[in-house]
């Protein structure tokens, strides 16, 4: 006999592949394992505002720029003004111009936001540098003699920092700090001390979300570089490190309204926080992503997606008939019949669809009863068992109508075919073995079909053989290992008993 | 509790039926082999050829239009049998035991028109009984005078005997007896009382029905325990032959004894059921072991039927 081996490698390399495959998709496109899972989402609204001078004007709008956070959807708003949105170097910004500016003028962006998780912000591959700052000479000895002291008392850049921010909001400050804070920020102070000992530090803008707020203001914060990563530093707050409500809306130490032909210009932000479905949500990003490899079923048209969203489900209702079949031994009339007639189940719903496939199926028996004292060759017996079929279901449908059964209507999506021959074989089979075969195999059909169905309007199983293809590998090596299954089936343990019991 | 544990199963040698799929009929009945036993017709022309003896063939019907000569076929005949070529599971076998007056009487008395008698084997040519639905013939059969050693063993039908070949060497064996319950059919799970045989004797061994142990059979009250298949070595010649001629190394005879001709072959099965183990008592696994750790060339028949004999008996379970 040759080896089995190869054949166990393949098995697993597909169960591999379909599980990595499903989990790469929930990691990468963020695909929820669970339907109904919902994300929270952020609305922004930055609202621009200045006084035109009657001349030209030319806005230029930091748009945000944070790993933690993905645009899902984003639009400005702003009547009479040219906009552009440019990407410059990671940084993408939005330029509003307009020839002649009179008065106040409002501009608006509004962005929705989705949190990634992603909060550690990593720096680029070249180190960046950092200009010493050069020191009025009032300051210089009181800024040198602070430096020196928390240098001593740190190990690292961020040991660094965090004892400066500590020192810049001491309660009890010392003289030399408080000459310092008299003529800068805090921020510009805890930045500039930083640079002075050549650790690369820069003002970012963040946004601190909190839900229904208005007219909030970007803070100043500061990201100092440590081993390979920016570190977040809110020194007006005393804050190391990085919150999760916190949006990053400039973070390459630019500025983030530049207005040319304007006075007085502010930018006000106000925000909502909004749940929405973790599914569709991913999607949309997906579909942002404009991902022309991206094999996925989603860049489908909606109607073959819902063609899809059938077809996909017939894999689990296969592996329901092997198993049941092959593990557990039930007998079923036709091999995979009863995944057609839980399909049709999923169209009709479980009850509506038992009721229906009785009736179809009980007519059919007495007319085919009527066909076959007429003598006629098979293949026009059961071409007229289908017609006939289609009377039944078009007249238990008009019945249903008339009696305002909706659920009646969805017998139609019984499959005509499958139920003609349904009816052909149960006939012979009555005619051979008697009625009580009859319904011990229909039973048997009926029972497989009714746990395929189940199985197949999970709505867990749904999502997942939808979302995640992967699952169909796995699928297959499951099937392609009860293929291989030798052992004793469940109604064979019960068949075989008398064998095992004397010694 | 009503189910056996898998590894008490396993431990008796039993068969189950996964096995038998993959480790057996996959492992030793090559596909192109099948048509021979799937086609009764084939099998019997390879049976003739072969010298192995089989009920006498009266006609082929293979059109529609060809039907209508059955009656001039079967004249002078008190009694026939119609099968389908391709059917399978005993589906399709129509025995007439009577003429009278240009009508068919079933072995129960029933009449059968000759309008029957048509549709039947018009759906028979349609493929109503084979496999897959696919185009058949029907075969017409003389009826075989079923040997008087059996009376009272079997309710309204004739009982046959089924082997186990296995590579050549018959391993197991039952006898097969209709019973009022299964209608006249030999089918097991129909309801036929199945009896385990000895191989070296033919003699009974144990005798189920519908996988209970019986000792009397439930319609004739005779004592299964007192069965002795007449003819028993030629039967097991027989069927051993049957292995050269169809080349399938899992492979179940059919067999019943003509009151005149001895052992006749019926036909051959390329997926023998799983129950001749139950009405054994015993698990068939050991003695497939037992040949497939035979080593050297095929032996002939006689050796094998020999060697079978030896190493294959069983004491009664009665």
């Amino acid at each position: 006999m040759h080896s089995r081996k190869p054949f166990y490698i393949l098995v697993a390399l597909l169960f591999i592949a379909g599980i990595a495959s499903s989990i790469y998709r929930s990691v990468e496109h963020n695909i929820p394992f669970f339907p109904g899972e919902q994300v929270q989402s952020w609305a922004i609204d930055a609202k621009v505002s200045f006084n035109g001078q009657g001349q030209p004007a030319e806005v230029d709008f930091a748009l945000p720029n944070d790993p933690a956070f993905e645009v899902l959807v984003e639009n400005a708003s702003s009547p009479g003004y040219g906009l552009n949105i440019n990407q410059t170097e990671d940084q993408r910004r939005a330029v509003w111009s307009i020839r002649q500016a009179n008065g106040q003028q409002s501009l608006y962006y509004r962005v929705t936001l989705v949190p990634t998780g992603k909060t550690k912000i990593k720096a680029g591959e070249e180190l960046p540098s950092a200009k010493p700052y050069s020191w009025p000479v009032t300051e210089l000895s009181a800024a040198e003699q602070i430096i020196s002291e928390v240098w001593e008392r740190s190990a690292s850049n961020q040991s660094f920092a965090q004892q400066l921010m500590a020192k810049i909001n001491d309660v009890n400050q010392s003289q030399n700090m408080s000459l310092l804070l008299a003529s800068n920020t805090p921020t510009e102070l805890f930045v500039r001390m930083l640079n002075t000992k050549e650790i690369p530090a820069r003002i970012v803008n963040g946004l601190v979300l909190e839900d229904q707020r208005r007219r909030q203001q970007l803070d100043q914060m500061v990201q100092v570089y440590h081993d390979g990563y920016w570190k977040l530093f809110d020194v007006n707050n005393n804050i190391q490190g990085r919150e999760d409500n916190v949006v990053l809306w400039e973070s390459k130490g630019n500025s983030v309204l530049d207005v040319i032909g304007g006075t007085n210009s502010q930018v006000n932000f106000s925000m909502l926080q909004d749940t929405r479905p973790a599914l569709s949500t991913s999607i949309d990003m997906m579909m942002n992503a404009q991902d022309d490899w991206d094999f996925s079923l989603y860049q489908l048209p909606i109607e073959e997606q819902s063609l899809f969203k059938g077809i996909l489900l017939i894999p689990i209702g296969v592996l329901v008939v092997v198993f049941l079949r092959v593990i557990i031994g039930i007998k079923t009339s036709g091999t995979f019949m009863p995944v057609l007639i839980a399909l049709a189940f999923i169209q009709t719903t479980l009850l509506t669809g038992l009721i229906g496939f009785l009736l179809i199926v009980a007519f059919g028996l007495m007319i085919r009863s009527y066909l076959s004292s007429l003598n006629l060759l098979l293949i026009s017996r059961i071409s007229a068992v289908i017609i006939v079929v289609i009377f039944i279901i078009g007249f238990f449908t008009l019945i249903s109508f008339k009696l305002g059964l909706s659920e009646g209507l969805t017998i139609t999506f019984f499959p005509m075919i499958i139920l003609a021959w349904t009816i052909e074989r149960m006939s012979i089979l009555w005619e051979e073995e008697g009625p009580k075969h009859v319904f011990v195999s229909g039973g048997g059909s009926l029972f497989v079909a009714t746990i395929a169905y189940l199985a197949m309007n999970n709505s867990l199983v749904q999502h997942w053989v939808f979302n995640f293809l992967g699952i169909h590998l796995v699928l297959l090596s499951v099937v392609l290992v009860m293929g291989q299954y030798t052992g004793y089936r469940l109604t064979e343990l019960k068949r075989f008993k008398p064998l095992a019991g004397e010694k | 509790m009503n189910f056996a544990w898998p590894w008490e199963l396993r431990r008796k040698g039993v068969m189950n039926m996964n096995q038998r799929n993959i480790s057996y009929i996959g492992r030793y009945n090559p596909r192109k082999f099948y048509k021979r036993v799937d086609d009764k017709l084939v099998t019997k022309q390879l049976a003739l050829a072969n010298d192995i003896a089989v009920p006498d063939l009266i006609g082929v019907v293979d059109e529609q239009h060809k039907i209508e000569d059955i009656p001039q076929m079967v004249a002078n005949r008190d009694g026939f049998v119609i099968k389908p070529a391709k059917g399978s599971g005993g589906k399709g076998i129509l025995v007439i035991t009577k003429v009278h007056n240009g009508c068919y009487y079933k072995p129960n008395g029933h009449e059968v028109t000759p309008a029957e008698i048509y549709r039947h084997v018009s759906n028979t040519l349609s493929g109503l009984f084979s496999l897959g639905g696919k185009p058949d013939v029907a075969i017409v059969e003389g009826l075989i005078e079923f040997d008087p050693v059996f009376n009272g063993i079997s309710y309204e039908g004739v009982p046959d005997i089924r082997l186990i070949i296995f590579k050549g060497f018959p391993v197991m064996g039952m006898l097969r007896c209709s019973t009022a319950e299964s209608d006249g059919k030999a089918n097991l799970h129909q309801g036929a009382v199945g009896i385990g045989l000895d191989i070296a004797t033919g003699k009974s061994l144990h005798a189920v029905q519908f996988d209970e142990p019986v000792k009397l059979h439930p319609d004739t009250q005779f004592p299964l325990d007192q069965v002795q298949v007449p003819n028993w070595d030629t039967l097991l010649h027989t069927a051993s032959s049957a292995y050269e001629m169809c080349e399938l190394g899992y492979l179940g005879t059919d067999m019943v004894l003509d009151k005149k001709r001895g052992p006749l072959l019926l036909e051959l099965n390329a997926r023998p059921g799983l129950a001749i183990q139950i009405a054994n008592g015993k698990g068939i696994i050991p003695r497939l072991k037992h040949i497939e750790a035979m080593q050297g060339p095929l032996m002939p028949v006689a050796d094998r039927v020999a060697y079978a004999k030896k190493h294959f008996s069983t004491d009664s379970k009665f």
